[in-house]
């Protein structure tokens, strides 16, 4: 019998086949910890008591939700992690690079076929690079940094199969929100998702990692893409005979299989409060709108900001509507600076921040009120997320988004 | 091989986090000043009635929603021996195990059981309800240690040789 991806990860983990709904024990490839959670993952490790991590170089510490601080105690965050790198002799910290997922990938940490844990939720973004990776809370984590294992259940897979090409206004997001729509908010809970075809195929690995990204939006575990020469391009190595075979066999077992036609794809939002509640954008025309947000670990990358700007060039955004954009680290920022999208988008009216979580996690940069309504590229429009609860959020690609700024309401790209 | 005994209260499909807990009771100060309004928008009753020793069969995705990791502290304060459902939301079977609470996964028991009845379970192989016997799958003894020292951090203690 065949295997998915995530149970060939598994059997090259643990050194024999397990099978979905198996409870095994597997080695952790690279764990990553966010400023949030470090104070309390530093105090349940001690509590526990390790003296020691089990592989120092295998964990990274990343400072993106408090940065720059906003709040006097956010510095206390960065204190302990500072003092707990120290202690432990990690070597991987970044300070104010970009966003946690973002690094994760792009700074080299994560290969095909890793298993990596996070404490974030929206740790499922390296499966864009075929590494089985999933958010854990930071009991979890202080218990992995001591003994460099953890407990899974083998998850079955639901498979997304998307041939064609893609219409010139759609992007990955959109096909991310509609699958997430088409699931609902729990539909491939404990599962992992696997996407083939010849529209991932063609995809660049930014996109592929929009949609990995989101994939928890649908409860999923994880959501695997097949290493390709742009994945081996990507993280920067030739591809092993391993790494290429992490691909859904054509007798493997999924628990269920979902086709898509790249052509039937339109764009979409997720409209306030839920990620499962997606509508074509052609059935919200009109709505006005008093902010946009275009950013996260979601869509803060070079071809979104790229997509912006080709939208926006020659024109400015409408005169009540504050475009925020946020890339997603700091390389991203240098690139869209030194090939003039920065300056496309300066000149069309956007404010430009650091890189950080910024907006997505409702810390700085664009809080929002009462009645107000924000297109924004991140992953949630859960009531309260980018301010009060009152807070109208719609979940949009960059080109949509692009789009209702220079409109000032609800347009179709 | 673990055996035990025990009453049980049957609940629905879809039990929620804010269910077992809801976030205005977050606030307080231990698990223990939480467990009295455990379950409350459901069945307010709920909390005061459950009994040391007493067992929880639910239906499909079970603690489903928010990350709180309150919801299975409450439901083990409340004296639970564990949680029988058909299925269980992804981050509160991790929360749960973390924490010591016993769950175990059964499609059939929950549409055959009364509230009230008493089941009997031997851990790693089966319920039994009336003469009828439900398989379980085996949890790994990494698990079954992990719930027998209360908790992952008391299991992580164990393993360090540290007395709390």
């Amino acid at each position: 019998m065949g295997l998915t991806i995530i149970e060939k990860i598994v059997r090259n983990n643990i050194g024999k086949e397990a099978h979905p709904g198996e409870i095994v024990t597997v080695n952790v490839d690279r764990v990553m910890i966010h400023d949030i959670f470090i104070p309390f993952v530093a105090s349940k490790f001690e509590e526990m008591g390790f003296t020691k991590i089990w592989d120092a170089d295998k964990a990274v510490l990343i400072y993106d939700h408090l940065v720059p601080a906003s709040q006097v105690d956010d510095t206390r965050h960065f204190r302990i992690g500072n003092a707990f790198v120290e202690k432990y002799g990690m070597k991987n910290i970044h300070r104010a690079d970009g966003i946690c997922h973002q690094l994760m990938t792009e700074a080299g940490y994560v290969k095909p076929g890793d298993i990596v844990f996070g404490t974030d939720s929206h740790t499922t973004t390296y499966g864009c690079v075929g590494a089985f990776s999933s958010g854990i809370g930071y009991t979890e984590m202080a218990s992995i940094l001591g003994t460099g294992t953890l407990w899974i259940r083998v998850p079955e897979t639901i498979k997304v199969n998307i041939t064609g090409k893609l219409p010139e206004n759609v992007m990955a997001k959109d096909i991310i929100l509609k699958l997430i729509g088409d699931l609902g908010a729990d539909g491939a809970t404990y599962k992992a998702l696997e996407f083939a075809g010849d529209t991932v195929e063609n995809m660049t690995v930014a996109s592929r990692m929009s949609m990995s990204n989101m994939a928890i939006e649908a409860g999923a575990k994880c959501a695997l893409f097949t290493p390709d020469e742009k994945t081996a391009e990507y993280c920067g190595i030739e591809l092993t005979d391993k790494e290429r075979d992490l691909v859904g066999d054509a007798d493997a077992v999924y628990c269920k299989v979902i086709n898509y036609r790249a052509e039937d794809f339109v764009p979409v939002m997720a409209c306030p409060s839920n990620v499962d509640n997606v509508k074509p954008v052609s059935a919200l025309l009109g709505k006005e709108i008093d902010q946009v947000f275009i950013g996260s670990c979601t869509n803060g990358r070079l071809e979104d900001l790229m997509a912006a700007a080709a939208f926006l060039k020659g024109k400015h955004v409408a005169p009540f509507v504050k475009l925020i954009i946020t890339p997603a680290s700091r390389k991203i920022y240098r690139e869209a600076v030194a090939n003039g999208t920065m300056a496309v988008l300066a000149e069309a009216g956007a404010i430009i921040t650091h890189p950080s979580c910024g907006l997505c996690c409702g810390r700085t940069g664009g809080i929002l009120t009462d009645g107000e309504t924000v297109i924004a590229t991140n992953n949630r429009n859960f009531l309260g997320r980018m301010g009060t609860s009152k807070v109208n959020i719609y979940l949009a690609s960059p080109k949509s988004a692009a789009a209702c700024a220079v409109a000032g309401k609800i347009v179709v790209p | 091989m673990d055996q035990f005994t025990g009453k049980i209260w049957v609940l629905g499909d879809d039990i929620d986090t804010d269910i077992i807990i809801p976030t205005e009771y977050l606030a307080l100060k231990t698990v223990q000043d939480m467990a009295p309004y455990a379950f409350s928008p459901l069945r307010p009753e709920l909390a005061g009635q459950i009994k040391e020793g007493d067992i929880i069969v639910a239906g499909k995705n079970f603690g489903c929603g928010s990350s709180r990791e309150q919801a299975p502290e409450i439901i083990k304060a409340l004296g639970i021996q564990c949680v029988i459902a058909k299925s269980f939301a992804r981050i509160f079977f991790r929360n749960a195990i973390n924490n010591g609470l016993l769950l175990i996964e059964n499609d059939k028991l929950r549409d055959a059981v009364s509230e009230g009845d008493e089941i009997t379970v031997t851990i790693n192989e089966a319920i039994m309800h009336h003469g009828n016997q439900y398989p379980i799958t085996s949890l790994p003894q990494n698990l079954v240690d992990i719930i027998n020292a209360g908790g992952l951090v008391k299991a992580m203690q164990r393993l360090n040789h540290v007395s709390d």
